[in-house]
């Protein structure tokens, strides 16, 4: 594209192809975060916390609490952590949670703005491949003491299976084939999906070790929520095969949540 | 040193018009037509990759016709547009208003002062709630918007077809009934009969959830027909 369009449009000058994040930066729009030396030890950015995936037999859950903490006290009881990425996939965020959510953000509108432009969907490599540039690029913050770690899971059209990816805060890319789990609960909920997980499971058993990982890890880690039965704060969680991305709604995970806290009410 | 011949301004002007207007009645047409749930978009097109209507935004869609490479240039400046400004503020910001004025002051521009006037024309389609929040804008190739209702058609036979749907549209048909309309009105226009893969047709439909437009495949188009 070497045309410069005049007067009214956008003009396609740097060359983004169907990148988005390039159109952003060619109008210098890109969301950045500026610090002075020695800001960070003073900034309290609320966190995300727990999040975590598994493979199924169809495909891929993906859950996520609710709480979002800011040092020992919480910040907000009804976050989102697990969002749609595009039709066929999803993303879950853990970390700093103002970053992380412009990062979904971003995500989301690149996937869409290629899938307009070119007239097909990135691959799911290419959607995990791109991801692990956004994390990549947040390194500077890092130093800051503002880390995001995603997890990313999809239906690859093209193989018929879900995949499931994890990433590291140098934007590290790595393919799991079980579970994972990242945030400060993280650790509590992959041991209690470690001693559950089978790679058979159908998608109701594989929802529910999903949500007891969740509660599992709420018993231990203070930072995550668990069943609020009293506020009527569950879980969030999805589901992702060969139908696509489906939002769990929220009457199934309190059904599960409550068979799993023995509240038969 | 030589002095430039005059040429009077209504002169120049008439000459790009006449010349624009010739490339665009060499292309074949293209009609939308309101039905009750939305917009359906019909064109002639025996190309399954160059596709002559797009995709903008949730509710919005594009349509070119004449030279493929100037309204494919249109139709990605207009998506960066949309994108652009949906991820700035919100989704429910990105207006086919503004984006039809966008691309009508470029078109203005681009006939006025570059060597060769663009030969195309074009069309944006929003779907609101309710048909009275439904738009159809059409731009000319000199920058001229048009906001038509219920049915428009761009192109070559742009009159013979607007004749022809004026005679018989009726409000709140179904997709069904609305590409039956639709390819009907080709027909007669063109006067012989546009076989099942000749056809691109897509729809801005209100019950596909949030991203509303949906291409309709020749086996849809067949079966609405017969």
């Amino acid at each position: 594209m070497s045309l410069d369009l005049p007067a009214g449009l956008p003009s396609n000058r740097p060359a983004p192809d169907a990148s988005f994040l390039e159109l952003l930066r060619s109008h210098n729009l890109q969301p950045t975060w500026e610090f002075g030396p020695g800001d960070a030890q003073t900034l309290r950015a609320p966190e995300a916390t727990t999040i975590l995936a598994l493979r199924y037999a169809d495909g891929v859950v993906m859950v996520g609490d609710r709480r979002a903490t800011e040092g020992h006290t919480i910040a907000h009881r009804r976050m989102q952590k697990v969002y749609p990425a595009d039709g066929f996939s999803a993303v879950a965020i853990a970390g700093t949670a103002g970053l992380a959510m412009e990062m979904v953000k971003l995500f989301q509108t690149e996937l869409e703005h290629y899938e307009k432009l070119e007239g097909t969907r990135l691959s799911l490599e290419g959607k995990a491949t791109h991801l692990a540039r956004m994390v990549r690029q947040q390194l500077p913050m890092v130093f800051q003491g503002l880390v995001v770690v995603p997890l990313f899971c999809g239906y690859d059209e093209s193989e018929s299976v879900g995949r499931l990816y994890t990433y590291d805060v140098v934007g590290g890319r790595y393919e799991e084939d079980d579970y994972a789990a990242s945030g400060s609960g993280g650790r509590e909920a992959k041991a209690y999906l470690r001693s559950v997980y089978r790679d058979d499971l159908n998608e109701e058993d594989a929802l529910t070790q999903g949500i007891a990982a969740i509660a599992a890890a709420a018993e231990q880690d203070t930072a995550t929520g668990g069943p609020d039965l009293r506020r009527e704060i569950y879980s969030t969680a999805v589901v992702v095969n060969r139908d696509g991305y489906t939002e769990i709604s929220e009457e199934r995970v309190a059904a599960l949540s409550r068979d799993l806290v023995g509240d038969s009410e | 040193m030589t002095l430039p011949y005059y040429v009077p301004p209504e002169q120049l002007m008439k000459d790009r018009a006449e010349f624009a207007q010739k490339g665009i009645a060499k292309g074949r047409s293209i009609i939308a037509v309101e039905y009750a749930d939305g917009v359906l978009m019909l064109a002639e097109n025996s190309s399954r990759a160059l596709n002559k209507i797009g995709e903008i935004y949730d509710r919005m869609a594009f349509a070119g016709v004449g030279k493929y490479n100037e309204f494919e240039a249109l139709r990605v400046a207009g998506i960066r547009h949309a994108d652009l400004k949906g991820y700035s503020y919100g989704r429910s910001d990105v207006a086919a208003k503004s984006l039809a004025n966008a691309y009508s002051q470029t078109l203005a521009a681009v006939f006025t002062e570059s060597v060769k006037p663009y030969e195309i024309e074009i069309l944006i389609v929003e779907v609101g709630d309710d048909a009275a929040a439904t738009s159809l804008f059409r731009v000319r190739y000199d920058g001229t918007l048009v906001d038509e209702e219920g049915y428009c058609a761009i192109g070559g036979q742009q009159d013979e077809l607007t004749e022809k749907m004026k005679a018989g549209y009726e409000a709140g048909m179904d997709l069904r009934a609305a590409l039956r309309f639709a390819a009907e009105a080709f027909e007669a226009v063109e006067d012989r009969v546009i076989g099942p893969d000749e056809w691109e047709a897509a729809v801005l439909d209100r019950t596909n959830g949030r991203r509303m437009f949906r291409r309709v495949d020749a086996a849809e188009i067949t079966a609405a027909r017969n």
